[in-house]
């Protein structure tokens, strides 16, 4: 597949999609691109709309309205077999009644390529896969992960213009799927083809992908590279969704957002919306503090009580319930010179937020 | 429910079980000797071996006509029958219909209306619209009515435990619809298939009362042909017809039962 | 392929037009595709509702429209009139039903040896229930009329050890006809029994055991409820499948036994009526109707919520 490499990318164009099914609105009026060549993943809750997008994108569910182009072409009206997309489903779907080899030659198949040519593209993308040996098996003798590596080839290798996988991971124990998680990434590094991943699992999302979409009823909620949706969520829902926070409601002074009357340090002053908005708490971000004093410089303080203290291994995990009744998550890496002053439960304590940590996320309607 | 009750205590209940299974099986094998006696009248045990029976169906016209139109009316359901009830099985699968329940049940309720109102039914049909009344087509499109719930069913309980994402893994490699159920769909329902051929080519051959309406003289089935004889003159002839009718009608689902079974039990072996 | 990778924006109007174009096309892309699919049942639609559905409509008119073609219920009256009418209503039910409890006393022991027989014994044991099952009707009447003749087996057998002094007549009446027809009709009755034994659970009859219930009570308190959905399907269907049985009562019965099947074949071949032939093929239907309804209803209620 070193052919592959040197195909142009192609970028997507989503737009005003919808899909209803009669009165429920499963996608609705959404709008993105994907650039060439890059890895983007659709996250969401189950039920969120995004496998319907994925399969308006394949062909196999028709919108209701909107368009989708490939390179500037409308696609929307074609039918799966003519959009040359490489799909990979949930379950695999490889044919039992073919070996191997014969499942990743059966696009090249369809597609009239000569026996010799289809032999050598069928051996190389197996190479490619680790798999170069496989092609005579039967697909009941392949394991789980042997299994999704043959699903991967038999989609690449007729060279789609783009790739689409629905949780590609999600039949294969935890181990093995992040050991797949580097492996596709790492593929997809060599082959440079657009490709659009289905996933409800959030860690994978943020190890595969170039780009993040999530998705919540059916509504894009936001799209950004991982670390900008795991910095700068927009909603309640994002913030939520990647990694884990607690969140405090605020009210307004004199121009100024407030948590039980005291003002904050926010890292982007400018938001000042309409919306309700509140603060985001990320675990990992607040801090031990000993008094007073740190609530000066470029910091907010908040005190509490500690109620319980759970260990988590490689952590420990905090629940503290704040004076102003809201109660908050701290997480604290496990190590010595951490343990050692480690408040216990039933304590009163301060914590720190840096004023760059300090982030205000829309309130979900 | 093994171990609290003895195998001896149950000695009444295999006894029983023994008695029926023997009237089940017992019967349906006795035409066999019956059709190699040398004895003019239906005797049985028969006094002597003869193939003079045999040697009377292979030389009555009657008996030869009637078994070629059974083979071609079997074979021509068997082929409609399939055709239409695989389509229409797809079609019911595939396809979120609000009418698919009214569809599937219409084309299953054959095997609840008896048959001889099925049959009047189809002797009033082609009374009036001529050209099928006694001839094979008309016969087969008959019997493909009484074949087709058989096809239905078994495509039905196919597809149920088919993985249709693999048609769809199809066409997202290129297929076009036709092509994927040919190539990805079709070579995995083969035994269903088969079984739904196999089924409707014995329930034709079999048939008897639709027949009895709608076919005679040249065209007259063998069921036919055998019920007219048996009514009017009974003789040994009849015991030869029913031996080759219940090879034709047993030795294939066995032949089927055991190659599904042995398929079966490969795939297992693969998979573990 | 070069301009392919520049990402398109269009400006608002010519967006606009697209989207509306699109949203056409697939209004009509999914119309197209009911279609299709639509056509693929119809050759099956056709040769199901020209053959039967439609003729059964058609016979449930012709049912109401007396000999002089006047609209009126003549038909029908006729079955009160007519003592042979009455005679052969009376018959038909008479041999379903004791065709029917006969089934039942034979097939509830197969099935339940069945449903408890571990697996290499219940295989062979499927198989001779099966084995008639694939039969033709006609071979396994004919092999009846064998054993059951004045001279056949039974009569033989019977004479020679003593225990009457002539043969009896077996055959060509109401006995024969019995005979012949629980034969075909016992596997209908094994079939769905057998279906729901099997999914009872063993457990439960070692746990009434456990209970000290001796294995006549446990079979009758608790296996004897829990089978019952299969044991009323079986036996509504094999009743109704007596109703309209042609075959044997015909070829068993010797011109003596009477049965609505029969009456109708006659009414139509001997008479060339199709009056009082619609009438009765209505009143056999509406009873088989009946019936699967009864039965649909009653399994409904008899299945243990889960």
């Amino acid at each position: 597949m070193a052919t592959a490499s040197t195909t142009t990318a192609l970028p997507v164009l989503v737009q005003s999609l919808s899909k209803h099914f009669g009165e429920v609105r499963a996608v609705e009026d959404i709008t993105f691109d994907i650039r060439p060549g890059e890895f983007l993943t659709l996250l969401g809750p189950s039920g969120s709309g995004k496998t319907t997008l994925l399969m308006m994108i394949a062909g196999f569910s028709r919108p209701t309205a909107g368009s989708i182009q490939i390179a500037g072409q409308e696609i929307v009206h074609l039918p799966p077999h003519k959009r040359n997309i490489g799909m990979v489903f949930q379950n695999y779907a490889l044919f039992p009644h073919m070996t191997v080899g014969e499942n990743v030659a059966y696009p090249l198949r369809l597609r009239g390529v000569g026996k010799a040519e289809i032999k050598d593209r069928v051996q190389r993308v197996l190479d490619l896969v680790q798999l170069g040996s496989y092609a005579d098996r039967n697909i009941s003798q392949l394991s789980g992960g042997q299994r999704q590596r043959i699903a991967l080839a038999r989609a690449i290798v007729f060279e789609p213009k783009i790739l689409l996988m629905d949780e590609p991971l999600s039949a294969l124990d935890k181990q093995l799927r992040e050991t797949m998680q580097i492996e596709i990434r790492s593929l997809h590094d060599r082959l440079g083809m657009t490709t659009i991943s289905v996933t409800h699992d959030q860690r994978e999302a943020l190890t595969m992908s170039d780009r993040i979409a999530v998705f919540s009823k059916g509504r894009l909620a936001q799209v950004a590279t991982p670390s900008d949706l795991y910095e700068h969520p927009e909603s309640q829902f994002v913030a939520e969704f990647i990694g884990e926070s607690s969140f405090l409601p605020l009210e307004e002074k004199n121009g100024q957002w407030c948590y039980n009357g005291r003002p904050l340090k926010l890292a982007d002053d400018g938001i000042g919306a309409a919306d309700t908005m509140l603060l985001m708490l990320r675990p990992e971000r607040l801090r031990w503090t000993e008094d007073n004093a740190a609530a000066s410089g470029d910091g907010n303080q908040f005190t509490g009580q500690v109620r319980t203290v759970v260990f988590q291994g490689e952590s420990l995990l905090f629940e503290v319930m704040l004076d102003g009744g809201h109660t908050v998550f701290v997480r604290m890496a496990n190590r010595s010179e951490n343990v050692r002053a480690l408040p216990q439960a039933g304590q009163s304590v301060a914590l720190r937020l840096e004023r760059a940590d300090a982030r205000l996320v829309r309130a979900e309607g | 429910m093994e171990s609290y009750v003895s195998h001896r205590s149950r000695l009444w209940l295999y006894i029983l079980v023994g008695l029926v299974i023997f009237y089940l099986v017992a019967p349906s094998l006795i035409v066999i000797p019956t059709s190699f006696s040398s004895s003019r009248s239906l005797s049985f045990p028969p006094p002597d071996f003869s193939l003079r029976w045999y040697r009377g169906f292979f030389g009555e016209e009657k008996w030869l006509a009637a078994t070629w139109v059974s083979l071609r009316v079997a074979f021509g359901t068997m082929i409609v029958a399939t055709i239409t009830g695989v389509a229409a099985s797809y079609a019911l699968h595939v396809s979120g219909f609000r009418l698919n329940n009214m569809v599937r049940a219409t084309l299953i309720s054959p095997l609840a209306v008896p048959s001889i109102l099925i049959a009047i039914g189809i002797f009033f049909v082609y009374a009036r619209i001529g050209g099928l009344l006694n001839t094979i087509p008309g016969i087969i499109f008959a019997h493909c009515v009484v074949a087709m719930p058989f096809v239905i069913l078994t495509m039905s309980a196919g597809f149920n435990s088919y993985d249709m994402t693999q048609e769809m893994v199809a066409r997202s490699l290129g297929a076009n619809r036709f092509k994927a159920f040919r190539t990805v769909t079709l070579p995995q329902l083969k035994f269903s298939v088969v079984t739904s051929m196999l089924l409707a080519f014995l329930v034709s051959f079999d048939e008897l009362i639709i027949s009895l309406m709608i076919s005679s003289g040249p065209v007259a089935t063998l069921p036919r042909v055998t019920f007219a004889t048996l009514r009017d003159d009974v003789d040994p002839t009849l015991a030869a017809a029913s031996t080759l009718m219940l090879i034709v009608t047993t030795v294939p689902p066995l032949v089927l039962h055991i190659v599904t079974s042995r398929a079966k039990r490969k795939d297992r072996r693969h998979a573990g | 392929m070069a301009q392919a990778a520049v990402l398109q924006s269009p400006s608002g109007s010519s967006k606009t037009i697209r989207l509306e174009q699109n949203r056409e096309a697939l209004e009509k892309d999914k119309r197209a595709e009911a279609r299709v699919m639509f056509h693929l049942t119809v050759p099956a639609l056709v040769i199901v509702g020209l053959l039967m559905v439609a003729p059964i409509a058609w016979l449930l008119s012709m049912s109401f429209v007396a000999p002089d073609g006047q609209l009126s219920l003549e038909n029908y009256r006729l079955f009160f009139a007519e003592p042979v009418y009455r005679d052969m209503f009376l018959n038909t039910f008479k041999i379903a039903f004791i065709v029917t409890v006969l089934c039942l006393l034979l097939g509830y022991p197969v099935a339940y040896l069945l449903a408890i027989t571990p697996a290499p014994w219940s295989g062979l044991l499927m198989l001779a229930v099966l084995m008639p099952f694939w039969t033709s009707t006609l071979v396994r009447t004919f092999s009846w009329l064998i054993i059951l003749q004045r001279n056949g087996l039974v009569n033989s057998a019977l004479v020679g050890a003593g225990l009457v002094e002539r043969p009896i007549p077996l055959v060509h009446n109401m006995t024969g006809t019995i005979i012949g027809m629980v034969h075909i009709m016992v596997p209908f009755l094994i079939l769905p029994l057998y279906a729901s034994m099997k999914a009872i659970d063993g457990n439960l009859m070692r746990a009434a055991a456990n209970l000290g219930s001796s294995p006549a009570h446990a079979f009758a308190r608790v296996y004897l409820p829990l089978s019952m959905p299969g044991l009323v399907a079986g036996t509504i269907m094999v009743f109704v499948m007596c109703l309209g049985f042609y075959i044997t009562p015909a070829l068993l019965g010797g011109g003596k036994v009477k049965m609505i099947a029969q009456r109708i074949e006659e009414s139509l071949s001997l008479y060339a009526t199709w009056g009082p032939a619609a009438a009765l093929a209505v009143l056999l239907l509406l009873m088989t109707a009946l019936c699967l309804g009864l039965s649909l209803m009653l399994v409904r209620r008899l299945t243990p919520e889960v």
